[in-house]
C-alpha cells in the first residue's frame, strides 16, 4: 500500500479516460474520424448558391420582425382551423382506442395472446412515421382532413398505449388486489383498482400528445392531408416570407400556449 | 364521504357528491359537443364516395406494391448513406449548438436569470415546436435543395430537444461536488470541466444517442421536400406511381428505424 502511494507521490493527477481499454478507445476515435471525413466529403455544397441564398435568409429573419398576418388571413385562418379540428378529433379518437390497447399491452393484467397482439399493434404504429402513413392514407382516402385525422389517430395509439401499458405494469399490485378481494367484477377491478393509479399520468400524457398532434398536423398538409402545412408550403414556394413568418409565429405561439396549459393541468392532477 | 339515501331510507356509498357529478357531467357534455362539431367539419370536407371505395383501392395498391422490386435496391445504397449522414452530422451540429444554449438556460449556470435565460428558453421552444420538414422547406428556399439543407434542418430542429433535456440534467447536478472543486481554488472554467461536466456526461451521451435515433426517422422523410436522402427516391417513385419501388423503400425505412432504435437502446444501456 505505502509502496504504491510512494510511487504516486509527486506525480500530477491525470483524468482517467472514459473508455478503459486503450485499443477500443483508439479504434473508436479513428473510426469516428474516418466516418466523419467520408460523410463530410460526400456532401455536395454549392457554396455560390448558399452565398446567394444568404440574402434571402436575412430577408426571412427580418420578416419575423414584421410578419404579415393580414394579406392571406383567410387562408391562414382556414388552415389553422382545420389543423385544430384534426388535432382535437384525432386526439379524442386516438386516446379512446389506445386505452383498451394499453390495457391489453400490460403484461400484468392481460393474458399472453392479447398481450402479443396489442404489443404488435403498438410496434407497427410506432415504427411507421406520421408523414409516411399520411402519404399512404392520402393515396387511399383522397386529399383532405380525413387522411390527416386517421394518421394522427394511428400515431396517437402507438405513443399512448405504450406509455400507458408501461405505467400499468409498474403500478402497485396491492391496491388492485384489495379491490379483487372484495369480489369485484373485471370492469370494477379496472375501474377502482387500476384506473385511479394511472389516471394522473394518463391525463398528462394525453395533454402532451395533444401538443404533439398539433405540431404534426402542421406538416401533414405538405403531403395533402389537410391543415396549415399546405398554406405554409405555398407561402415558401412563392417566397412570401412575411406570410410564412406569420404562420410560424402562430404555430410557435399555439404550441407554447398548449405547453403552458398542459403544465397547469398536469400540476393539478398530480 | 358522499352518501346517497335510497328510497327505502338506507344509506348508500357514492363515489362523488351531487355537485361534483353535475360538474363532471357538464364537462363531458361540452367535450362531446366539441368533438362532434370537429367530426362534422372533417366529415363535411371529405368526399365520402372515395372513402367507401377505400378498401378496394387499398387492395389494389397492395396488389401493385407486391412483390417489392428488389433490383431497385442498387439505386438506394447512396441515398441510404446520405440519410445516415444527414442524421449523424445533424445530430453532431445540434449538440454543438445545444450545449451553450443549455448552460445559458439552466438556472444554476446561467449568467443572468432575468435577461439571458428567457432568450435561451425561447430558442428551445421555437426550434422544438417547428418540425424538421418545415425547417427543410425553409432552408431549401434559402440555400437550395440538397443534403446540406437536410443536415442544417435536422441540426436546428434538434437544438430545442437536446438543450431542454440537457439543461434539466444540469439543474439536477449535485451542488456539493461543484463546491468541493471550487474550494480547491479552481477557476470557473476548471469548475465547469471537473465539477459540472463529469456529472452531466452520461446524460449528455444518452441524449445524443436518443436524438440520433429520432433523427434517423426524420431524415428518411426529409427528401419529400427535396432535402436529400432516401425520401427523394420515395417522392420520385410516388410521383410515377411505381408502387413496387415504394414498397421496397418503405421496407428499407422500416428496417433502418428498427436498427437505429436497437443501436440506440444498446448504446444507452452500455452508458447508463
Amino acid at each position: 500500500m505505502s509502496a504504491a502511494l510512494d510511487a504516486r507521490l509527486g506525480q500530477p493527477w491525470r483524468k482517467p479516460p472514459l473508455i478503459k481499454r486503450a485499443w477500443l478507445r483508439w479504434s473508436l476515435a479513428v473510426g469516428a474520424v474516418i466516418y466523419l471525413a467520408l460523410a463530410i466529403a460526400s456532401i455536395e455544397v454549392n457554396w455560390s448558391r448558399v452565398w446567394e441564398g444568404l440574402d434571402r435568409g436575412a430577408a426571412f429573419i427580418m420578416s419575423f420582425a414584421r410578419p404579415d398576418f393580414v394579406s392571406r388571413w383567410g387562408d391562414i385562418w382556414d388552415g389553422m382551423l382545420e389543423s385544430v379540428i384534426m388535432t382535437v378529433a384525432a386526439s379524442v379518437v386516438g386516446i379512446l382506442i389506445s386505452i383498451p390497447i394499453g390495457l391489453g399491452a400490460a403484461r400484468n393484467i392481460a393474458p399472453l395472446p392479447v398481450y402479443v397482439i396489442c404489443r404488435g399493434i403498438v410496434a407497427i404504429s410506432r415504427a411507421l412515421q406520421e408523414v409516411i402513413v399520411a402519404i399512404l392514407l392520402v393515396a387511399i382516402f383522397g386529399f383532405g382532413p380525413l387522411a390527416g385525422f386517421l394518421t394522427l389517430s394511428f400515431a396517437t395509439i402507438g405513443f399512448l398505449s405504450k406509455l400507458l401499458a408501461e405505467d400499468i405494469e409498474s403500478m402497485d399490485r396491492v391496491q388492485a388486489e384489495a379491490i379483487r378481494a372484495t369480489g369485484s367484477s373485471w370492469m370494477q377491478w379496472i375501474n377502482y383498482g387500476v384506473q385511479p393509479q394511472v389516471m394522473p399520468r394518463l391525463i398528462g400524457l394525453s395533454m402532451y400528445r395533444l401538443d404533439i398532434n398539433f405540431r404534426e398536423s402542421a406538416i401533414l398538409g405538405l403531403v395533402g392531408a389537410g391543415g396549415i402545412g399546405a398554406t405554409l408550403n405555398t407561402a415558401f414556394d412563392r417566397y412570401e416570407f412575411d406570410t410564412a413568418a406569420a404562420i410560424l409565429l402562430i404555430i410557435i405561439g399555439t404550441v407554447m400556449a398548449l405547453e403552458y396549459l398542459s403544465g397547469i393541468i398536469r400540476a393539478k392532477v398530480q | 364521504m358522499p352518501i346517497a339515501t335510497s328510497p327505502s331510507g338506507q344509506k348508500v356509498w357514492q363515489r362523488r357528491t351531487r355537485n361534483q357529478s353535475m360538474i363532471r357531467w357538464a364537462a363531458w357534455l361540452v367535450g362531446t359537443a366539441i368533438f362532434l362539431w370537429c367530426w362534422g367539419q372533417i366529415s363535411e370536407a371529405t368526399t365520402w364516395f372515395f372513402v367507401w371505395d377505400a378498401p378496394a383501392i387499398a387492395g389494389d395498391i397492395l396488389e401493385r406494391a407486391t412483390p417489392p422490386r428488389w433490383s431497385y435496391m442498387e439505386k438506394l445504397w447512396w441515398p441510404i448513406w446520405d440519410t445516415l449522414n444527414i442524421a449523424t452530422l445533424g445530430t453532431i451540429g445540434a449538440l454543438f449548438l445545444a450545449v451553450p444554449v443549455a448552460f445559458l438556460a439552466a438556472r444554476n449556470t446561467t449568467p443572468s436569470a432575468r435577461f439571458v435565460r428567457p432568450i435561451a428558453l425561447l430558442i428551445i421552444v421555437a426550434t422544438r415546436s417547428i418540425n424538421s420538414l418545415i425547417w427543410a422547406l425553409l432552408l431549401i428556399a434559402i440555400i437550395g435543395p440538397g443534403v446540406f439543407a437536410g443536415v442544417i434542418a435536422i441540426a436546428i430542429r434538434s437544438i430545442g430537444f437536446c438543450a431542454k433535456l440537457l439543461y434539466e440534467a444540469i439543474e439536477e447536478i449535485d451542488r456539493t461536488q461543484v463546491e468541493a472543486v471550487t474550494a480547491t481554488g479552481a477557476s470557473p472554467l476548471q469548475v465547469m470541466a471537473y465539477g459540472i461536466v463529469p456529472q452531466i456526461l452520461p446524460a449528455f451521451a444518452g441524449i445524443a444517442v436518443f436524438r440520433w435515433d429520432i433523427n434517423i426517422r426524420e431524415s428518411t422523410v426529409l427528401g419529400l421536400v427535396g432535402a436529400g436522402g432516401i425520401g427523394l427516391q420515395l417522392q420520385a417513385s410516388l410521383n410515377v406511381l411505381a408502387w413496387p419501388q415504394v414498397s421496397l423503400i418503405l421496407l428499407v425505412i422500416l428496417f433502418a428505424v428498427v436498427v437505429s432504435e436497437w443501436v440506440s437502446a444498446k448504446v444507452r444501456g452500455a452508458i447508463i
